[in-house]
């Protein structure tokens, strides 16, 4: 795979076609948990940004002197270094965000995105595309973790990065900072996303049809 | 027979000593790693801590210029130098000459999600709280978390009267001197604060000496190198 793939085309994949979050489901934790305001949502991406880029190095790095048999734990001592690196530097750099997001940046050692990327790609290709699939799937990440936060902010609060939109006679709609607006707001942003995929296939399909149809109408009058 | 034999050798699975190697040393250089971030970061989170609850106690106590750490032990209230801070510490407040102004007292109560740790200062010489600031909290974002974001909320307890509990009502609703207007949507929050003050008051009430008999100033802990620090 890697082989006839280029590393631009492994990061590029992560953003939209394979999104962690809305095409594999992927780190619903902090999905839902930490996307009650933009400014929140963007920190924990940055984070797992980190986490998953230098953890995705390591593996990758080191994959010929892992035990196929402890990979796991292994990739875990890895991902939970890097996480308590990134929390004691948001705890001394920006304590304000820090009490913010609270549990969930220790949390981020159990985000499945980050194990499933280690196991399925970071163990089986050589460092470069390991750390370019990082980028393309934590970058994916934090654009689903942005759409929720700033949905969220928008209509929860009435304000974006806390930043007030629409004036006082706006009354916010309390329940999207609550976590059933999250499930809300997941549930309607996926739902979007497999729309807006499934009418791309059906239109790709019409233009290969067309051409198909031109291609043999070509040769009947030929 | 033999060929078998070798095959099965070749494909073995490491043996269990080279799976426990590989674990200590990555457990080992991790620890490493992690030991290293702890102690380089230390002293900033230590500060920040530290910096936050001066600020605090500043702002709790108006009018304040200096300060120093008591702790209630055997019935008296004793200097406390070091730079720990447990439940039976509160902090007094002098103004410039050296005279006591007040306390600013510490209260930790369970919120709507977790624990709420509330300082607030009070004057003993006429039974007033003089501000109130959360310093610790996990409340709803958006919601519970004005409890320090709403001003209005903040602003009900500078100088309230502390004769008897106070007690959280709906909002607009505040006929007693001793009411607090609840936020709308975090009234939890906002009874969880008014139950932590009334705690934290009652414990300390008949703690704190006679007005007029309050520790003098020893330490000279000043607001200038409260900010510098």
């Amino acid at each position: 795979m890697a082989t006839d793939t280029t590393a631009y085309e492994e990061m590029i994949k992560g953003l939209w076609r394979d999104n962690p979050v809305f095409v594999q489901v992927l780190g619903m934790c902090p999905m839902l948990a930490v996307t009650n305001s933009a400014i929140n949502a963007v920190v924990m991406g940055v984070a797992t940004f980190f986490v998953l880029v230098g953890s995705s190095f390591l593996v990758s790095s080191f994959k010929q002197w892992i035990p196929k048999q402890v990979r796991i734990s292994l990739y875990i001592i890895i991902i939970a270094t890097f996480v308590t690196v990134v929390d004691y530097s948001l705890l001394a750099m920006l304590p304000a965000i820090h009490k913010e997001l609270g549990a969930f940046i220790p949390l981020i050692v159990a985000n499945c995105m980050i194990l499933g990327r280690q196991e399925a790609f970071a163990s089986k290709h050589n460092v470069k595309y390991a750390v370019m699939d990082a980028v393309g799937m934590s970058g994916g990440f934090m654009i689903a973790l942005f759409a929720l936060g700033s949905v969220r902010e928008i209509l929860g609060v009435g304000a974006l990065f806390g930043v007030d939109l629409f004036g006082s006679n706006f009354e916010p709609w309390v329940i999207m900072i609550l976590p059933p607006g999250g499930f809300l707001t997941l549930g309607l942003l996926l739902l979007f996303f497999n729309w807006f995929t499934e009418r791309r296939k059906q239109f790709l399909g019409k233009v290969a049809e067309a051409d198909r149809a031109a291609v043999l109408g070509v040769d009947k009058n030929g | 027979m033999t060929n078998l034999k070798e095959i099965s050798i070749q494909v073995q699975e490491p043996g269990s000593q080279r799976l426990i190697i590989s674990m200590a040393v990555a457990g080992f250089i991790s620890g490493i790693i992690i030991i290293s971030i702890y102690m380089l970061t230390f002293n900033t989170i230590k500060e920040n801590k530290a910096r936050e609850l001066r600020e605090a106690v500043f702002k709790v106590l108006p009018d304040v210029s200096s300060m120093q750490k008591l702790h209630f032990v055997d019935n008296k209230l004793l200097l406390v130098k070091s730079d720990g801070m447990d439940d039976d510490m509160i902090f007094a407040g002098y103004d410039t000459k050296g005279q006591f102004i007040g306390y600013a007292i510490q209260g930790k109560g369970p919120g709507f999600q977790d624990t709420i740790h509330v300082l607030y200062g009070y004057l003993s010489s006429n039974r007033t709280i003089t501000g109130m600031e959360i310093l610790d909290s996990r409340e709803t974002p958006g919601l519970g978390d004005k409890i320090f974001k709403d001003m209005a909320f903040v602003g009900e307890f500078m100088g309230l009267p502390m004769t008897k509990d106070i007690k959280a009502v709906k909002k607009g609703t505040k006929s007693q001197d001793n009411e607090i207007d609840s936020i709308t949507g975090a009234t939890i929050s906002s009874k969880a604060v008014v139950r932590i003050i009334n705690k934290a008051f009652n414990i300390w009430s008949p703690r704190l000496p006679q007005p007029g008999n309050e520790p003098a100033l020893e330490i000279e802990e000043t607001k200038k190198e409260a900010n510098n620090g």
